[in-house]
């Protein structure tokens, strides 16, 4: 009876389990693996060679330098909403929450063109913007911006109910014992919501170095000045140099990589982590 | 956002509509209160920071619209290009998303409820599309399906192709979209009453009729709202599929492609009409989706 009932239950799983190995290898395994057999097309020293390419490491350079700006901005951002919204009740409160989650609805792409509406040579301060000489489409400023905007919520939406949960008694105990409020902040909040704030600026730079529509509007595409690495991958893709399209892809994969398994090993320090990330990216 | 002009000081400072009580009265009050200081600092901040990224940019596309014209504004937005690059994004949103719901159910099922080794790094690759940029998951999804990669190659040999056709943009929307639905489940399964289940099957239901009568009517609504954020990742999509659509104007053209297209002619109205109808779309569904939330969360507590 146990042995009838039991083989064909375990024989129902396992084919569910392979069904669902079967889709992730289509999906997820097989894209990722081809990204370094492309690039390793023609060896290894083609590979290098297009990793050392001019283009390719003024790509790398601006790709950092965009990173560096945006991740500090929407970090100091995200400490800021979260302690307005987590520690104080006050009348709109939802209406604010919804609001820093606007970037996630918003198509990359749009979120190019409506920074196009407002700086472009069209746009509401353009004519003001040309008249003393300022680059901010087709320009770094531009592509700083719009990261910026898609990047937004990450480091908030990761610290609002991670602050929540742990509620006020700690900082109030603190302020009740002398403790000014910037020592309460950078002794007691800090050290509690410290991996949940590393996760969150681990999702931001991750969707910061590889954002690519919005940057796609308002960079230009001009080679050695505005293009950063995702935008180097479709300008050599276009001109069918795939090993060199595929070597900085590989960059970016191995980042990818890199950013999973520091987020893998943040959710095990800290499981609550997990049940936010069905709203990142 | 009444509410929240009558509560704060900022930029909104000067509201229109009177306050029932003085502000100042009311700030008093509530700073009784409040124990920690900053608040008016944060969320100031916060809400000045949210009005210069967010707010600001987003109200010069519906500026630009509205200067447009009603009129003007439906005869770009039903120019059948448009309309096939607006089916094209929704539709093949839709696909991948009922896609994901039955292929995301499977995935999480065998997460949660089967040990096997290297069930932790499988767990982890789910957010790949998360951390990779989309311009390399598009290069690589290509190369893949295109009729001589290593999957399409296997398709083109029954008929199918995928690279260069509407399948290819439903294949790299089901790539953005598959972590939401898993990463939604996962939570509620590993919740799920296993007991009930064991029940049903001690009075003689099968494993099939256990997961048809007892889990699905309680995960559904969590089902929904996993595929709900995965259509609403989809649709605005664009770095993933402009690689594998292949572009051909009505057949795989998809709509943030469009607006990119009247860009680069510098049709700045028209490529601002399009993506008005999306920002319109988004908005809905991401009201649709929180109340969906409340709503699964209810009928979880409730029960």
């Amino acid at each position: 009876m146990i042995g009838r009932q039991q083989i064909p239950e375990d024989l129902g799983r396992y084919a569910l389990l392979a069904v669902a190995l079967l889709y992730l290898m289509a999906l997820i395994a097989l894209p990722l693996v081809i990204v370094f057999v492309e690039a390793l097309a023609k060896d290894v020293i083609p590979y290098i060679r297009a990793l050392l390419d001019p283009y390719a490491l003024a790509a790398m350079r601006l790709t950092l330098l965009t990173s560096a700006i945006v991740v500090p901005l929407n970090l100091v951002f995200g400490i800021c909403a979260a302690w307005a919204i987590a520690k104080f009740e006050f009348r709109g409160k939802n209406t604010l929450i919804t609001l820093i989650d606007v970037p996630f609805a918003v198509s990359p792409v749009i979120a190019g063109l409506i920074y196009v509406l407002i700086f472009g040579a069209q746009g509401w301060f353009g004519p003001w913007l040309t008249a003393h000489g300022l680059h901010i489409i087709f320009a770094i400023p531009g592509i700083v911006l719009v990261t910026t905007f898609v990047t937004f919520p990450f480091v908030a939406r990761e610290l609002i109910p991670l602050m929540q949960t742990q509620g006020n008694d700690e900082e109030e105990t603190a302020l009740s014992l002398g403790a000014s409020g910037w020592q309460t902040f950078r002794l007691v909040t800090l050290p509690n919501i410290r991996w949940g704030l590393l996760y969150g600026v681990l999702l931001c730079n991750a969707r910061a170095m590889g954002e690519f529509g919005a940057v796609s509007v308002v960079s230009g595409h001009i080679r050695g000045l505005t293009n950063t690495m995702p935008l180097h991958v479709e300008i050599q893709y276009a001109d069918y140099d795939y090993v060199g399209a595929f070597a900085t892809a590989s960059i970016l994969a191995m980042l990818a990589l890199v950013t999973l398994l520091a987020k893998a090993l943040l959710e095990r320090r800290q499981p609550e982590l997990r049940t936010g990330a069905a709203r990142q990216a | 956002m009444n509410e929240l002009v009558q509560a704060l000081p900022g930029p909104f400072g000067e509201a229109p509509v009177p306050p029932r009580r003085s502000l100042r009265a009311a700030l008093r009050r509530e700073r009784q209160f409040r124990v920690l200081p900053g608040f008016g600092l944060t969320l100031g901040y916060t809400l000045f920071y949210v009005s210069l990224i967010v707010l600001l940019p987003l109200s010069a596309a519906f500026e630009r619209t509205a200067r447009l014209g009603p009129l003007r504004f439906w005869q770009v937005v039903t120019t059948p290009r448009v309309l096939d690059s607006l089916r094209l994004s929704f539709g093949a949103a839709l696909l991948a998303a009922l896609i994901n719901a039955v292929f995301g159910f499977i995935i999480a099922w065998s997460l949660t409820r089967t040990r096997f080794p290297g069930r932790r790094i499988l767990d982890a690759m789910i957010d790949l599309p998360f951390a990779l940029p989309t311009a390399v998951a598009g290069i690589a999804l290509t190369a893949l399906y295109a009729p001589n990669g290593w999957i399409g190659s296997l398709l083109a040999d029954v008929g199918i192709k995928v690279a260069y056709t509407p399948l290819g943009v439903v294949v790299a929307m089901a790539f953005v979209s598959l972590p939401f639905v898993v990463r939604t489940l996962q939570p509620v399964l590993g919740d799920l009453d296993r007991e009930v289940e064991r029940a049903a099957e001690t009075l003689g239901a099968s494993r099939l009729q256990s997961l048809r009568w007892v889990v699905l009517p309680s995960i559904w609504p969590t089902l929904l709202t996993g595929a709900a954020l995965g259509f609403s990742r989809a649709v605005g999509e664009y770095g993933s599929v402009i690689f594998i659509a292949g572009n051909i104007p009505k057949v795989s053209e998809i709509a943030p492609l469009m607006i990119m297209i009247k860009l680069q002619q510098y049709q700045y109205s028209q490529a601002t009409a399009i993506a008005v109808v999306m920002l319109v779309a988004s908005f809905a569904l991401m009201f649709g989706i929180n109340a969906l939330q409340l709503w699964a969360q209810r009928r979880r507590s409730a029960r």
